[in-house]
């Protein structure tokens, strides 16, 4: 069961229009390494990894829904005002003949999101392995949209994300050697 | 008792918004940080401390603002308040 609360994680603030940045965007959210693959990705996986590791799963891929809202208000907050023309200046015109302003799960090529994006191997070592290099895919995907734009409201939203990138990635780590000492023998990779 | 208002909201709004983000943002964090380390005791009283304090924080903005959950986690009012604007992306 999940609940939902009216307000965002952290404050979503832009500067101006700028569809662009919103076309660029969309990678973090139906792009491989975005936030609806991370929060499928954990979901999906915590029925099958042992049970030390069931909560750690089933909170960040709760979180993740909250960055993916985040992104979601990015996205709306800096096309909504964008005529056809400053969309079609920003290559978003395939994305207006399809979907008007309407989000959709697609990367920032326009490619639409797909399940193959996400794994699922049932072995706990393997599973957390992916999730530590999505994260860390996630993290430099952050660090290059901060660096193509100038807007400094909607940095800060940006920045927040990239560091919970890295806080996601510390706790997988540490779910690893909980899982390492659990079966009392080292693994190395 | 101040009535739910819809569209753009005053200062206090902004002030209690981010006052209950910041408070949750302590909780998600320790949250992850005890999924982890389920030993640490004084994390766990700190976990609880801010578990009062954001029910606190939440009573408040609600009683302004409207409910901040659906499916009964939140008192309504009549008529229906859940309903009411801004959602988050309009905020």
């Amino acid at each position: 069961m999940w609940i939902y609360e009216k307000k965002l994680q952290y404050p979503v603030r832009v500067s101006k229009c700028d569809p662009r940045m919103a076309k660029l965007l969309l990678e973090q959210y139906g792009g491989a390494d975005g936030e609806l693959s991370a929060a499928l990705r954990y979901l999906n996986q915590r029925y099958t990894i042992p049970d030390k590791v069931i909560g750690l799963l089933t909170d960040i891929g709760t979180e993740e829904f909250a960055h993916l809202e985040m992104i979601a208000t990015m996205v709306y907050k800096l096309t909504k005002d964008a005529t056809p023309e400053q969309l079609k200046a920003a290559g978003l015109d395939p994305h207006y003949v399809s979907h008007d302003n309407a989000l959709f799960y697609q990367n920032a090529e326009g490619v639409p999101w797909t399940s193959a994006y996400i794994q699922a191997k049932g072995d706990p070592i393997a599973d957390l392995y992916e999730d530590i290099a999505a994260e860390e895919k996630a993290r430099a995907t952050y660090q290059w949209l901060i660096d193509m734009t100038d807007d400094v409201d909607l940095q800060d939203g940006l920045k927040f994300l990239r560091e919970r990138e890295v806080i996601h990635s510390l706790r997988f780590r540490e779910a690893v050697e909980i899982l390492k000492a659990e079966q009392g023998q080292k693994k190395y990779f | 008792m101040e009535h739910v208002q819809t569209g753009k909201k005053d200062e206090r709004f902004y002030e209690l918004l981010q006052r209950l983000q910041e408070t949750d943002f302590a909780l998600v964090e320790l949250n992850l940080y005890l999924d982890t380390h389920p030993n640490d005791e004084a994390a766990i009283a700190q976990y609880n401390h801010l578990v009062q304090q954001r029910w606190l924080l939440a009573q408040e903005y609600e009683k302004s603002f409207g409910p901040l959950m659906n499916f009964g986690h939140s008192f309504v009012r009549c008529p229906w308040n859940w309903n009411d604007t801004p959602w988050p992306w309009q905020v």
